[in-house]
């Protein structure tokens, strides 16, 4: 009777762990921000395809939603449908910090694993023990570089300029208190609107102060080209001035745009699609071949992070519990597109190599040069957090 | 004093690029109060026309202009007789609602066709860089920007006084009642008079990419900035939009320039200003 | 008396009406993994509501009325994110915030009509928006505010499936409604539609029509601030989000689509609007903008004065 019953169970159990795990995946589709989900869904899509889409002997099942844009009440609720509605074992994507934030506590609350594939505000893993990030986080950069740009680059006194809103104000303090801490001195800084069309009046200002290097923060998309091509109009030349900035300044939309007036510029970047590693030839060369396109950082964020899930799903043999899932990701190190990463058991934040590039001419156009490259770098804001 | 040169030119092209974004909603909204908030969608096919003409199809930039112009002015025409002409007689209310839907389909089917990556445009070399002038330096973009769009201007002054078509342009806005009972055609008028709106938003729109860029969400963006020169110039008026184009992009720029914290506050506080003190519009007639 | 009879018909309950309110409890039992979509169908129905008052019944339309529901939004999350997270009475204090913002604004606005009303509304609402930017240490900036942790309500917590969510929601809803409806049928609001007709007849004949205005524009601010406090409570985040155009203009969308002047209008354009958009952005992520268009077109086309007005025209006419 006992071995009927526990045949029985055993098959049943069987039978369930054939399902599938399924992930919710949350981006900003449509609305401005929606170039960049874009690259990231089409990464997630190449993983797929390149690893298949069953893992630890189950089937992955993909399920979008779109936000619109920054908007955290909506990212939230979807988040609580995909948990309760439709039954996911882990959310992924995450674009934007205000929607990671508030996703964050659906995660915390429903004990799944989450991991976050772009938004790079420090304090986001903090929201929910279940969480991993395979981005960046904005100080992890700035402030290397404001380290870096005191020691070799050769610039004592610094202008920063920045937009005015949280990812801007985050980058302007971490690039200061990394120059600073170094030696450096700051003459002056300035914010200015997001969502600004011009810039001359601002870099104007910088000019007067007569800077060795300008920090620059702005959001991608049009506004790379339109500072770089401000700062040609006001006759800053990159090679005179260091014109230094997060890599969103000098990706390939903005390069293009910008043309030789961006020769010059350096750049703290986690990825660029110049890397000259095996791995990464791969990589692009399949993404251009699927897409038409060069990969950016927001599809190197996808497309770690599809290995992070399908490894930690491996490590626990499909078990989808989020707390198995999240002991599985800590720690984890792996040989990416982009270098040597490591998930910080402690933070479950992201451990990276922070490359300084500059944009050097090449051909026709223009493409970004590794010229330094510190490693092993932890988000700084919640090292100084556990003091 | 070099640096307020230099603000004010920067200012004047900026606002320049507005009045062009502009010019054709101020009459058209003025004459047949329609109100049309697909505007900026037209401006978004003149940009993207612009861009695949010259990028991809190796035409010449100066030669892609007019393509736009005309692109948008057919996309007008066609939409006016079509749909639009069913709604003159809707209300306001709901010739929102429509042309918001209108802007919502264009952006849609600018991201199917062209995605949603920034656009970026090939301009010759003797509009790129700068030129010195008292030893100051000006870019060439915006110096071609202020002298085109100036010269544009003035065509279209020129049209209004000039030509028996602009009289009845003239009349039209300034009562619609009286110029249908004198026995001009009305409609024609201002199917006309959309068409060249459009088609001048058209042109706007393929200037705009060099200088503030194109996405697919163009037509949603920048529908406030158009709408703030066409209130606070007035309705049915070029010189109005003229004016109060330069004075948004004079004043962002300076006050961006000299009190940089005051920023996006500026461009919003002059407008409320102006509008408390002369609602109608700077020279608007109601 | 025959005066009071027209207002005691005109406010009785007929059975569309009653029957809408039945439906309104469906979700739980029907729906019941939708019910955090629909507490901000509930929410969003509320504020079209508030913005009803004014475009539908007074004739202001407004491009800027987020402000009002953001400061809501933000009086809410700020309180209980400073200890006190009480639910009630950080409703009442949304809407208190609101209401006050809202008067003081009255006294600008309602001198004015049309583009300038409009672009006046607008620009007022970029302003806080920005303001709200840069008072980062307050309002925690584009990272939206954090620490917001409510108590529970009236016993119940707030949980995962938004059973409470709808239930605080629907009945806040019903009780603005209910006051809503109260005004609508009585001489002010006959007076606002007399306003919203012929504004300088209503002088004329002895009505102060200024100080009408700013009477229901304060109540109509009061209403979307106690609608952004709901979703504040709700959701427990608040971001500059709630202060944007975007949200202004589509709440203009969303009560045009309904039909404005009609009370229900919000309230079915929420529904139809929100369900829609759901609908659609799940099948299609990325062009769903589309699919919305399209139906926006349509509807202007098939059903002018939005959908209720639509309808209206094939009920048959009452007295």
């Amino acid at each position: 009777m006992k071995v009927l019953f526990g045949a029985a169970f055993a098959l049943l159990f069987a039978a369930g762990a054939q399902a599938q795990v399924k992930v919710g995946i949350i981006l900003p589709y449509t609305g401005q921000f929606a170039d960049g989900a874009t690259q990231m869904d089409n990464a997630i899509k190449l993983y797929v395809k390149q690893h298949g889409d069953t893992v630890a002997g189950k089937k992955l099942e993909f399920i979008r939603k779109d936000t619109g844009g920054i908007a955290p009440d909506v990212a939230k609720r979807l988040a609580q449908e995909l948990v309760v509605r439709d039954k996911v074992d882990i959310l992924a994507g995450f674009l934007l910090t205000p929607n990671a934030l508030a996703a964050g506590d659906v995660s915390a609350e429903a004990k799944k694993f989450m991991v976050v594939m772009n938004a790079a505000t420090s304090i986001i893993t903090t929201k929910s023990p279940y969480m991993a990030r395979t981005s960046l986080t904005t100080p992890q950069l700035n402030q290397a570089l404001g380290d870096w740009a005191f020691k070799k680059g050769g610039v004592k006194k610094a202008y920063t300029m920045v937009s005015d809103y949280g990812p801007g104000i985050d980058a302007e303090q971490a690039f200061q208190t990394g120059f600073k801490a170094a030696g450096g001195e700051i003459v002056g800084s300035v914010r200015f609107p997001v969502a600004n069309p011009d810039f001359s009046a601002f870099v104007q200002r910088a000019k007067d102060q007569s800077p060795e290097g300008i920090f620059v923060f702005i959001p991608g998309g049009a506004q790379p080209a339109a500072l770089g091509k401000a700062f040609a109009e006001r006759g800053i030349d990159p090679k005179k001035i260091k014109v230094m900035g997060q890599l969103e300044l000098t990706d390939e939309s903005a390069r293009k745009a910008m043309g030789d007036v961006a020769l010059g510029m350096i750049t703290a970047a986690h990825y660029d699609p110049n890397f000259d590693n095996p791995k990464n030839r791969e990589f692009v060369k399949a993404y251009e071949a699927d897409y038409k396109r060069t990969p950016n950082f927001f599809s190197m964020g996808g497309y770690d992070g599809m290995h992070l899930i399908y490894e930690a799903l491996k490590k626990t043999n499909g078990n989808t519990d989020g707390q198995a899932l999240i002991d599985a990701a800590k720690g984890m190190k792996w040989d990416s597109p982009r270098g040597p990463i490591t998930i910080d058991p402690e933070t479950r934040d992201i451990i990276q190599t922070v490359y300084i590039q500059r944009v050097e001419k090449a051909g026709d156009g223009t493409r970004n040069v590794v010229i330094d490259k510190i490693e092993n770098v932890k988000d700084p804001v919640k090292e100084r957090m556990k003091k | 004093m070099q640096s307020l040169v230099g603000v004010l030119f920067d200012g004047l092209a900026y606002g320049m690029l507005l009045f062009l974004l502009s010019a054709g909603l101020s009459v058209t909204l003025g004459m047949m109060n329609f109100v049309n908030l697909a505007h900026c969608a037209f401006a978004m096919i003149g940009g993207y026309v612009a861009v695949t003409l010259t990028n991809s199809m190796g035409w010449p930039f100066l030669a892609a202009l007019p393509m736009a112009f005309l692109a948008a002015a057919l996309v007008s025409i066609a939409l006016e007789r079509t749909l639009y002409r069913r709604l003159y007689r809707a209300s306001e209310l709901d010739q929102c609602l429509f042309t918001i839907g209108v802007v919502f389909v264009s952006i849609a089917g600018a991201a199917w066709f062209f995605g949603t990556v920034q656009q970026s445009i090939e301009t010759p070399g003797y509009l790129r860089g700068t030129f010195q002038l008292f030893g100051m330096s000006f870019a060439r973009y915006r110096a071609f920007l202020i002298a085109f769009a100036g010269a544009i201007t003035l065509a279209l002054l020129a049209g209004l006084e000039y030509t028996r078509f602009g009289a009845r342009v003239r009349a039209a806005v300034d009562n619609q009642r009286m110029a249908r009972g004198l026995g001009i055609d009305v409609d024609r008028t201002f199917a006309l008079t959309f068409a060249v709106g459009g088609g001048l938003a058209g042109l706007g729109g393929a200037l705009a990419v060099e200088m503030i860029g194109l996405d697919n969400a163009f037509a949603f963006t920048y529908l406030v900035y158009v709408l703030i020169v066409v209130a606070v110039g007035g309705l049915g008026s070029i010189g109005g939009s003229l004016l109060a184009a330069a004075l948004l992009g004079v004043s962002d720029m300076a006050g961006k320039y000299y009190v940089p914290s005051l920023g996006a506050f500026l461009i919003y506080l002059v407008m409320v200003g102006l509008l408390m003190w002369r609602p109608a519009g700077l020279f608007g007639k109601r | 008396m025959a005066a009071a009879d027209i207002f005691a018909s005109r406010a009785r309950w007929r059975w569309p009406e009653l029957a809408f309110w039945a439906c309104t409890l469906l979700p739980y039992a029907v729906t019941p993994a939708y019910l955090q979509l629909a507490s901000q169908i509930a929410i969003t129905a509320l504020f079209a509501l508030s913005l009803d008052l004014i475009v539908g019944y007074a004739g202001l339309v407004s491009l800027g009325h987020a402000a009002y529901f953001g400061l809501g939004s933000y009086a809410a999350g700020l309180l209980a994110k400073h200890g006190w997270g009480e639910p009630l009475s950080g409703l009442l204090l949304a809407g208190l915030v609101g209401g006050i913002a809202g008067y003081l604004s009255s006294h600008v606005i309602v001198r004015f009509r049309h583009l300038a009303l409009i672009m006046l509304t607008l620009g007022f609402g970029l302003l806080l928006a920005e303001a709200a930017n840069s008072a980062h240490a307050i309002t925690g900036g584009a990272d939206g505010l954090q620490g917001v942790r409510m108590g529970t309500l009236l016993g119940f917590k707030f949980d995962l499936y938004g059973r409470t969510a709808y239930g605080y929601s629907l009945f806040t809803l019903f009780l603005c409604f209910l006051a809503c409806r109260r005004i609508i049928h009585s001489p002010f609001g006959l007076a606002l539609r007399g306003i919203r007709e012929n504004s300088v007849r209503m002088t004329a004949i002895g009505a102060p029509s200024r100080a009408h205005l700013r009477k229901v524009y304060t109540i109509s601010a009061v209403l979307a601030g106690i609608a952004g406090g709901l979703l504040a409570q709700t959701t427990e985040t608040v971001s500059l989000e709630v202060l944007s155009f975007g949200r202004s203009a589509d709440v203009l969308v969303i009560l045009i689509l309904g039909g404005a002047g009609r009370l229900y209008g919000g309230l079915v354009g929420a529904m139809l609007y929100m369900v829609a958009r759901d609908q659609f952005s799940g099948v299609n992520p990325q062009y769903w903008y589309f699919w919305i268009g399209l139906l926006l077109i349509g509807v202007v086309m098939f059903l002018p004065n939005g959908v209720l007005g639509g309808i209206g025209r094939f009920l048959p006419r009452r007295a």
